[in-house]
């Protein structure tokens, strides 16, 4: 039993046929080929499948793709703009907020709203903000800087210097 | 800050180089296993076993058969037709690809069911039944010896009990008898509990056989493909997928941390299945097969003592081990060494008497042992001397620190033979830890300590000075297989002067890409942005042992130093042919060559290069391209000094990490921005262990925490901010001076933080806590001392 439902995403509008039961972060996966949302974890832990819905960070593997019907969607392929990388991805490059990049896209998008409710979150609010997404890599506290210095670039303030603390 | 000889536009060694690989993941275009899509490809899902050990009666595939989108179910029987049921592991132990009679451990692989679509291969799964009739399981090792426990591994002729090796080194009767003499013995018993990597991408694989030209293609998350196609070869050779019809594709990995070294079975039933039916098969398992059934770390039960005299000579230890493989004895570790380096437990200490000991025995658990970044099972030497070392100071009442500078290894003393037989490269322990001393301001802190110590408030310092063993290894003993545990590079420049370089290594997200290019610019001048690194191809690349235990830079990264000095050498004889004057007239700077007291005569190296293919020298070949195979003549000993310090509330148990300084020493940096990011990413995989993760059974062998619901990874919110530095003490026989550091943090961590809980408690006699250390375990001991 197919449904049919109508998404967007990055701005792009598609119609499909699913299954109920399919979740949206295989219908992201496997039916549009987007596959820099990530599978991390099987009990909504990891947030590695993080994606925007009508400008919210969900998990895309706790939404069934029916549940997106109407809707919008972002995902880390759509971040970046007329190929002009978003302060995050800068961010997350320039401060070393990655190392495998399996968690990244989801941090990305998770922080992208994280930013937009909050534009100058203090470490403690990017901490708590973050704490859906694991990563296992980087301990975190260069993504931590990566955020701070995206939110400055959107505030306009003096980017902070992104040489390593290395005593 | 670091010296670099380089310019910013070449990027050589010391440069905190942003790295190449991040355009492709902050976008979505990294390309892991389960990115990969193949006309046809087929899903593979497996049934697991819900009991740690049973017979299975009956499989009962009928059902599963009829679901819409499934084409085959495959069980051990059919494998057996093929003599793939079983395979080898690396100890030379034998695993279970599937059970044709009798299941190990709880989610153990039983049948695999391969379908259409994901979804329908979990429908075919959930329809699989199968009859089991279960038995008492082992799962505590210490009962595993027993006379009454049943023998696990009936399979193997004339096994009549559950040992599975004895290791020892040393000498027994010295350190018996300096024990028997010494003023003080302190002795504990610990548990380094088991844990997992969960790594954020679990393993998986895409086997894609062509019947046509009998051809393998494996994309799998490997971090050894090469060793993996000659393992293939080995196991499958015989239904003729030889080596060369054989090409493994390790692509981005999504972390690795040892959980991707080992071959797991469902590889090989990937791979068997595919031959069967002629079509590309994935399987990506998902996090709970991941935590349940693959490769665990640690589970090693220490004894640990050490005897000194009153006021703080260390004089011997004595390690007594018994070690939790699972059910089978397939632990990554260099075939001569069972325990790995464990032998490097004498720690950071000069002292010339230890006896070590360690027996392995099988249990109803997944198999494993070696992994998360324990460079060959120095997390648990480290966590041993460095807890006994603090155990040795708090029984004489001696400051740790203090205790720790006193016996430490004199810079002078360098190499240095240890009582095991390893000779320690290079060192300046003093140095490291008084400049984390300096940096957490020490002093101040212990008299804040003993200022709240008054008022009875918990807080605790903890320090760890610790030696790593990275980078196997020398031929003469290291190998895997049988394979040398050498390592490789192959850089070819092209004509107008860009490079490409391939190893025989494979980055999981620890910056080749990038900080190899740094190696070759720095000895070539070449900028690193111009060399293009890769890995992880067997077709293409140079044989190599992979990358784990920290040994890529060590190893590749010296084979990259070598090649291009070979290329130097070449670019020599082409300038002094170009410049018209003799090659000892030439000086290298980085990029060019020129003639001594006439700078201006000058070629540079894209020059060179490129007169190598259009004006080469008569005689010379042409082209400039250069391989190098790197057998180490040592290990390389990094080391660090972590200071650690915690509050505790004493009425809740809830630790606080107010500061952690770590400073490690990995000889010359490569790249400092990604040695500190390795840095970060190990200590709060050393956190992680110390304080929230472990793989805990039941009595019948039932996981209580395979899922990431409860096996306790760090957030954001529990790491720490961690402070990071480092000294500099050179490799000496490394040819940059490079030493591994990728798993330090990892190694050192968890007992400075366990040291630091402890310190905080000492007061009310608790002299030792088994890592996890939970709120729940600090309050019982408090609770137990009749403190709350
Ligand atoms: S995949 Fe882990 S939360 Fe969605
Ligand atoms: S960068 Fe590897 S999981 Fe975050």
């Amino acid at each position: 039993m197919l449904k049919q439902i109508t998404v967007t995403v990055n701005g792009v509008q598609h119609t499909l046929e699913v299954e109920p039961r399919l979740l949206l972060v295989h219908m992201i996966r496997e039916v549009l080929n987007l596959t820099g949302t990530h599978i991390g974890c099987d009990t909504s832990s990891c947030g590695a499948c993080t994606i925007l819905l009508d400008g919210k960070s969900i998990k895309s593997c706790t939404v069934l793709a029916v549940q997106a019907n109407g809707k919008s969607i972002t995902t880390i392929e759509g971040v970046a703009q007329n190929g002009e990388l978003s302060p995050l991805q800068e961010g997350f490059k320039e401060n070393h907020g990655l190392h495998c990049g399996f968690c990244t896209p989801g941090m990305i998008l998770r922080a992208t709203e994280l930013l937009a409710n909050n534009p100058n979150p203090t470490e403690e609010e990017i901490r708590w903000g973050i704490a859906g997404n694991l990563c296992r890599c980087t301990g975190y506290n260069n993504i931590v800087k990566a955020i701070q210095y995206a939110g400055a670039k959107m505030r306009g303030d003096e980017l902070p210097s992104t040489e390593p603390e290395f005593v | 800050m670091i010296q670099c000889k380089t310019s910013k536009e070449i990027g050589g060694m010391g440069h905190s180089l942003k790295r190449k690989e991040d355009i492709r993941f902050i976008q979505g275009k990294g390309h892991y296993v389960d990115d990969v899509k193949l006309p046809g490809m087929l899903y593979m899902d497996i049934v697991r076993s819900p009991y740690a050990y049973a017979k299975i009666k009956k499989i009962n595939i009928e059902e599963a058969m009829k679901v819409p989108g499934v084409v085959a179910v495959v069980t051990g029987k059919d494998l057996e037709k093929y003599n793939l049921h079983w395979m080898p592991t690396l100890m030379s132990d034998t695993q279970m690809v599937l059970p044709t009679d009798t299941v190990m451990y709880q989610a153990q692989e039983v049948a695999a069911v391969i379908a259409t679509s994901k979804y329908a291969a979990r429908d075919g799964r959930e329809a699989v039944k199968v009859e089991y009739e279960p038995m008492k399981p082992v799962i505590d090792p210490f009962k595993s010896l027993d006379p009454g426990a049943p023998v696990l591994r009936s399979d193997k002729e004339g096994k009549k009990d559950n040992h599975i090796w004895h290791w020892e080194v040393g000498d027994k009767n010295k350190t018996d008898d300096v024990f028997a003499k010494a003023e003080v013995v302190v002795k504990e018993q610990m548990h380094i509990p088991r844990i997992h990597v969960a790594s954020i991408e679990t393993c998986g694989c895409v086997a894609d056989y062509d019947k046509v030209n009998n051809h393998l293609t494996m994309y799998m998350t490997t971090q050894a493909p090469h060793a993996i196609r000659t393992v293939i070869a080995l196991v499958a050779g015989h239904v003729g997928l030889t080596e060369e019809k054989i090409r493994v594709i390790s692509p981005d990995i999504g972390g690795g941390f040892g959980g991707k070294v080992p071959v797991y079975p469902g590889y090989v039933i990937a791979i068997a299945v595919s031959f069967l039916v002629g079509k590309p098969v994935k399987w990506i398992e998902d996090r709970s097969e991941n935590l349940q059934a693959d490769s665990f770390a640690r589970d090693y039960h220490i004894t640990a003592e050490m005897a000194g005299t009153k006021d703080g000579k260390i004089l011997a230890t004595r390690f007594k081990i018994l070690a939790d493989h699972g059910y089978t004895d397939a632990s990554a570790n260099p075939s001569k060494f069972p325990t790995g380096m464990f032998s490097v437990a004498t720690g950071s200490y000069d002292y010339d008497t230890t006896y070590m000991e360690c027996d392995a025995v099988y249990t109803n658990k997944p198999p494993g042992g070696v992994a998360y970044r324990c460079s060959f099972r120095v997390t648990e030497a480290v966590h041993a001397i460095e807890r006994i070392t603090d155990r040795y100071a708090l029984e004489i009442g001696k400051d740790p620190a203090e205790l720790r500078l006193q016996n430490f290894i004199k810079k002078e003393d360098f190499p240095w033979k240890s009582p095991t037989g390893w000779i320690y490269d290079s060192g300046d322990y003093h140095k490291g830890l008084l400049k984390a001393m300096d940096t957490v301001n020490y002093h101040q802190l212990r008299a804040e300590q003993a200022e709240k110590r008054k008022r009875g408030e918990l807080m605790g310092i903890g320090i760890s000075t610790f030696t790593e063993i990275v980078g196997a290894g020398p031929s003469k003993d290291f190998d895997i297989l049988g394979i040398k545990m050498f390592d490789s590079a192959e850089i070819r420049v092209h004509p107008t002067g860009k490079a490409i370089a391939r190893f025989g290594t494979k980055s999981q997200g620890q910056g080749h890409e990038t900080t190899y290019a740094q190696i070759i610019a720095e000895e070539l001048g070449i900028p690193a942005e111009n060399i293009q690194i890769e890995e992880g191809d067997t077709d293409t690349a140079p044989y190599g042992l992979g990358t784990y235990a920290s040994r890529s830079t060590p190893t590749a990264g010296a084979a990259a130093a070598v090649a291009a000095r070979k290329l130097r050498d070449k670019a020599r004889k082409i300038a002094a042919y170009l410049l018209e004057v003799s090659e000892d007239d030439l000086e290298w700077e980085p990029g060019k060559f020129f003639v001594k007291g006439a700078p201006e005569k000058s070629k540079t190296i894209q020059e060179i290069v490129f007169a190598s293919y259009t004006n080469h020298p008569p005689g010379m070949e042409a082209g400039f391209e250069a391989t190098h195979y790197y057998d180490p003549p040592n290990l390389t000993f990094p080391s660090g000094a972590y200071i650690c310090v915690v509050d505790i509330d004493k009425e809740t148990g809830a630790i606080h990490v107010r500061r952690f300084v770590a400073i490690d020493d990995c000889g010359n940096i490569i790249n400092p921005m990604i040695v500190q990011g390795q840095v970060h990413g190990g200590l709060t995989q050393g956190i992680a262990p110390a304080m929230y993760e472990e793989l805990i059974y039941d009595e019948a062998g039932n996981i209580l925490n395979g899922t990431f619901m409860d096996y306790l990874v760090p957030t954001a919110v529990e790491s720490p901010k961690w402070e990071t530095g480092h000294t500099v003490t050179p490799s000496p026989h490394h040819p940059i001076g490079a030493k591994g550091v990728g798993e330090s943090p990892t190694v050192g961590a968890p007992p400075a933080i366990a040291n630091a809980i402890v310190d905080a408690l000492s007061p009310y006699g608790i002299t030792h806590l088994d890592i996890p250390i939970t709120p729940f375990k600090v309050w019982k001991a408090l609770k137990e001392k009749g403190v709350v």
